[in-house]
This record gives C-alpha cells, structure tokens and sequence, in this order.
C-alpha cells in the first residue's frame, strides 16, 4: 500500500456551500498529515468523508487500501476517529467506555477488558481508570477519546482539532500521545487551526481553505517556499514607528507590517545579514533607539496570509459548528 | 501486548450481538446515574397520589364504580407515554455527544444503536409497569380478570410502550437539544389528555370525543380496563366495541411505520 490516505476530487455541498470542492490528499504511511485551515474550510468534512461518516457528491477516496464509499465495513475495521469533541459517557468509567468499544469493535469479553486496561495504563490514565469520565479534566477526557479510538490499533486515525479547548498543559499531553502513536506505525491525519500544532507534530502539511488544498509541503517547505526570512523590530518609543517601517521597508521584499500595540513592525527580506546591518544602522543615524530585534523564519500563519491574502480568523472553540 | 489481541482476525458485526452491547451501555449508564430514573417513577407515583386522593373526589366514572379502578388503567398508559421522553432524550444525546458519529465510524450493525436503545427501554418499561401496579394495589386498584386477562392486559400494555419508544427514537434521530424536549411534549400532552385515560370521552365536546376515541392511547387503556374487569367509561360506537383489536393494531401499525423511518434516518445521518 503506497498511500495510507487517497482523495481525488472531493466534492462535497451543502447547498450553496461548497463544503469540500476538489479536495486532493495523498499521505504515505506511518506519517502525519496536518490539515491546517481557518474554521469553515473543511477540515472536518474531510475528515467525516474519509472516516465513512458521510456521503460525498463527486471524487473518489481510499482509507487503509479500501475505498470509502463502496468498502465501508472494511475501512471501519482499520480506523480510529477522534471527533472534535469527546465522544464519551460521561456517567461511565472510563474502563467502561473502552471494554463497551471493544466488544462493539468484536473483541472478546475478556480482551476487551485487557486491552482496555492496557490503553489506560498507556495514556496514563490506569489510577483514574474506575471514576466516571464526568470527574475527568479536558486533557484527561481527550486522552481518553484517544484511547477510545485506538482500540484496534487502527492503521489510520483521524484527529479533528484534537487540542481545541484545552490549557497548555492538555495539549502537551495530547500531542505526547499523538507522538507514541506514530511511533508505533499509525497513519495520522490531524486538522487543526493551531499553526504551531501542524509545525509540532506534522510531517507533511496542507493547507486547506475553501475546500481545497491551496498549498502542501513539509513544515520548513513551506515556510521556505512562501517567503524568506523577516526581520522584527519593537522600538522604545512608538512616535519612531513610522520612521522604523519606513527604514525597513527600504530592505524589504514586500509591505512591512506595524503592529502599534506591541511597538512593533515586521517585514520580510532577502538578504537577511545584509538588511539587518542596514536598517540597524540607518535607525541609529536617525537617532531612534531600538527595543528588540530578531531575525526569523515566517510562522505558519503569516504563510496562510500569503496565500489566502487573509489572516487566521481564530475562532473561539465555543463557536464551532458542531461536528 | 496488543499484538496478539489486535492481530487476531476481527469479529464479524452481529445485529443481536452489537445491539446486546448497546442494551448494557444503557444499563450501566442508569446503574451509575439511577437518578433520572429515580425521578421518573417517583414523578408517576405521584400522579397516581394526585389523581386518586386530589381530583378523584371530583371526577365521576360513568357507569358508576370506582374512580380508582378506572384510573389505573389510564395511569399504566400514561406511565408508558411518559417513557418517550428518556428514549427521545438518550438518542438525541448519543447524536449530540459524538458517540453516535463514533459508532457509525465503527464496524457496527447500523440497526443495532436503535435496537440496543429500544430494548434497554423496554427493561425499564418493565420495571416502571411493576412499580405502577404496586402503586395502585396500594390506593386500592386491583384486577378481577383471570390470570390470562391480566397478562393479555400487562401484554398489552408493553406492546404500546414498544411502538412508543419506536415514536421516541425517530424523534430523537429528528432533533436536536431543547428541540427533542419540544417534540416530545407537544405530542405527549395531547396524547396523553385527549384520551379516556382520565375521564370519558362522552364528556367532552363531541369532535373531541371522537379524537380521544381514536386515541391509541385510549384503545389501548379500553382494553386494559375490560381485561383488568376495571370499570369503563362505556360507549356504544364501533370504536368502543374493538379496544382489543386496535389495541394490538394500533401499536403494529406505529412500529412498521417508525421502524423503517427511524432506521432510513440513521442512514440518512451519512447526508
Ligand atoms: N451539516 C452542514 N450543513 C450545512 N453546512 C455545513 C454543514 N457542515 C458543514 N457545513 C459548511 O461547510 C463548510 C465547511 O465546514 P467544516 O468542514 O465543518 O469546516 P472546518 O471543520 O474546517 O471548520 C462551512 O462553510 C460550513 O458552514
Ligand atoms: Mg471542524
């Protein structure tokens, strides 16, 4: 099997919506694909197209060597589906959920128990494993979402913003587990609109705005592919901004951006030594002090404006439409 | 580790199988949260409190005889309506909550989420038609038929409660949230009180007498009170001569229609 994941031109609408509209994806196995896109570009239609969840208007798409439409049964079998939100019983033990999953996944009465009991203690959640899933933090639950969708051993699992809502310290946990995953030779498709997420744990990334795939590469691909390196300077006092833009957009390959809140102003340049020296220089002849300065790779969202000509809307995770 | 237990060949989805599973995923989830459950008998005991000592004075059965032994008959009918509520509410959850999406991902029998939830509410209909007929044993109900008539009446009485969680679980697939509270309602107040299950329908205007004659509910309530030797409210029509036919036709017809639209809707989920 070459491709884990195969979409050709999906096409999915929801009346005038174009949900997904050519949505191409190949992911070879054993990697993980980022899906990175703003809220409403598709991500999770993808995502339930490709878990067998819901039907799609044209394309084709193939999951664990089966394809979606006409193999179903085969491709629930190999996958794990991690939701937006926990699919849990709140009034169950999270042992419960897991044995309840795996005979409904077709283990037997006792293998059930053992693998549920081998995932808790995997995801660190042996000592909690007897509470009800109600008392359980937001990274507890998600770890145990994730449990829930690895009880197969799924060659391929879906992740859909598998770290929306949680504190720092959730997120951590949850990409930790997402790591040992991969490790073990699981297939991970993740969408996310956290940029610094897809950097983290993505081998390959693409980007997804209206339904299609705009842009694709590894993390440092892309970041190289869609800009140089930028300059940042915060200057002491904020009269002298406009100075600084105007100093550093003499350097710059394109419109320097300001940032009044934080004193700021960033541009992006070619000849990163060069320019830096320059604008220092011509800076100090003017007399205007400098705060801070740092020379950097562009972050992800600034190549989603590049490509999109918008920024990430970030949108609360209350908000979301529901999955 | 797994690799023994996720190497072996997999199980094959198995309708009774799956479904069985489901049916403990209910159970478990009441044995850990008995408390809905709880409210929902306490809440029918106290309906019966309330119509055989508050409004019962007030209320006159038609061809004379206890209020008391009309009323229980209505009440098991009603108790059965109410039941709706927990299985439009549970299926409506499981959709919101992700965990219909995750089974429908899995390799499940796509009838086996509704079956499993229809038979853990039938269990619990069980259960709530036994604390009913303690209940009006205890305000002096009581049923004069033979053994046959009382468990033809009990029969009956569970058939309704089948083809209501059918009711339940179409409308539970159908909405959403405070929706599901909504539909629920609106269909159980007026099932529920435009029937003979509380007073005669020779009582009330004569449009919708004739509503309540037709009632489901009342057919299967008019059978019930023949069966239990329970006094009735009479009546002449053709309506009050056959409660035991639509009492069993009434439930048959409701099930071959909410079988198939609920099973089409949960297909449908997939848009
Ligand atoms: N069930 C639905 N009915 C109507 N429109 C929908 C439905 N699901 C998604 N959409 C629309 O399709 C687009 C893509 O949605 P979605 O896949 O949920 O995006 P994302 O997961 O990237 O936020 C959005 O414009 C959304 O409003
Ligand atoms: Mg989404």
């Amino acid at each position: 099997m070459e491709h884990a994941i195969i979409a050709e031109g999906l096409r999915k609408r929801y009346g005038d919506t174009a949900a997904l509209d050519g949505f191409d994806l190949r992911v070879p196995p054993g990697t993980v694909c980022g899906l990175l896109g703003p809220n409403g570009a598709g991500k999770t239609t993808a995502v339930r197209i490709l878990a067998t969840l819901l039907r799609f208007d044209a394309g084709r798409a193939e999951v664990a060597g089966f394809d979606v439409a006409r193999q179903a049964d085969r491709v629930r079998y190999r996958i794990g589906l991690v939701g937006q939100r926990p699919a849990l019983d709140e009034a169950l033990s999270g042992r419960e959920n897991l044995v309840i999953l795996g005979r409904l996944f077709h283990l037997g009465r006792s293998q059930a128990r053992a693998r549920a009991g081998e995932l808790l203690e995997r995801f660190g959640l042996a000592d909690a494993g007897g509470a009800p899933v109600r008392t359980y933090s937001g990274g507890m639950r998600r770890r145990l979402d994730l449990a829930a969708g690895m009880i197969r051993t799924p060659s391929v699992l879906f992740l859909d913003e598998p770290t929306t809502a949680l504190d720092p310290r959730g997120r951590n946990e949850v990409w930790e587990s997402v790591r040992d995953l991969v490790r073990a030779g699981t297939t991970v498709l993740l969408t996310t609109q956290y940029l610094d997420e897809a950097d983290q744990l993505a081998d390959r990334i693409c980007v997804l705005d209206a339904g299609r795939v705009i842009a694709e590469g590894t993390p440092d691909a892309l970041k190289s592919r869609l800009g140089g390196d930028r300059i940042d300077l915060v200057v002491r006092d904020a009269r002298d901004l406009a100075t600084a833009a105007e100093r550093l957009r003499r350097v710059a390959t394109a419109e320097p951006v300001v940032d009044p809140d934080r004193r700021a102003v960033s541009a992006q340049v070619d000849d990163r030594a060069g320019a830096l020296t320059a604008v220092l220089r011509a800076l100090d002849a003017d007399g205007v002090t400098v705060a801070d300065v740092a020379l950097r790779r562009p972050t992800l969202d600034e190549v989603f404006l590049r490509l999109t000509g918008r920024p990430t809307e970030r949108v609360d995770a209350t908000v979301e439409v529901p999955a | 580790m797994s690799a023994a237990t996720v190497a072996s060949p997999p199980g094959r989805p198995s309708l009774a199988g799956d479904s069985l599973t489901l049916t403990y995923r209910a159970l478990a989830h009441w044995r850990r949260d008995p408390g809905p459950l709880a409210g929902a008998l306490a809440f029918n005991i106290l309906i019966v409190l309330m119509f055989a000592y508050l409004f019962g004075g007030a209320l006159q059965v038609p061809g004379g005889g206890s209020y008391r032994e009309f009323l229980m008959p209505g009440m098991f009918a009603m108790t059965m309506l109410f039941g709706i509520s927990q299985t439009t509410m549970a299926v409506s959850a499981d959709a919101e909550r992700g965990v219909t999406d995750r089974l429908r991902s899995m390799p499940v029998s796509r009838l086996a989420p509704l079956l499993g939830r229809a038979l853990a509410d039938m269990l619990f209909a069980v259960v709530t038609l036994a604390v009913m007929l303690l209940a009006g044993l205890a305000v002096g109900w009581r049923a004069h038929g033979g053994p046959g008539d009382t468990l033809a009446a009990l029969g009956l009485i569970l058939l309704l409660r089948l083809a209501l969680t059918w009711v339940g679980i179409y409308l539970g697939l159908v909405t959403k949230g405070a929706g599901a509270v909504t539909a629920v309602q609106t269909l159980e107040f007026p099932l529920g009180f435009l029937s003979s299950a509380f007073v005669a329908p020779s009582t009330m205007p004569a449009w919708l007498g004739a509503v309540a004659e037709w009632n489901p509910l009342s057919a299967t309530v008019g059978a019930t009170r023949e069966l239990f030797g329970n006094p009735g409210w009479g009546g002449e029509g053709w309506v009050a001569a056959h409660h035991p036919l639509l009492a069993v036709l009434w439930p048959l017809a409701l099930v071959a229609v909410f079988v198939p639209l609920s099973l089409r809707r949960y297909r449908a989920l997939g848009g």
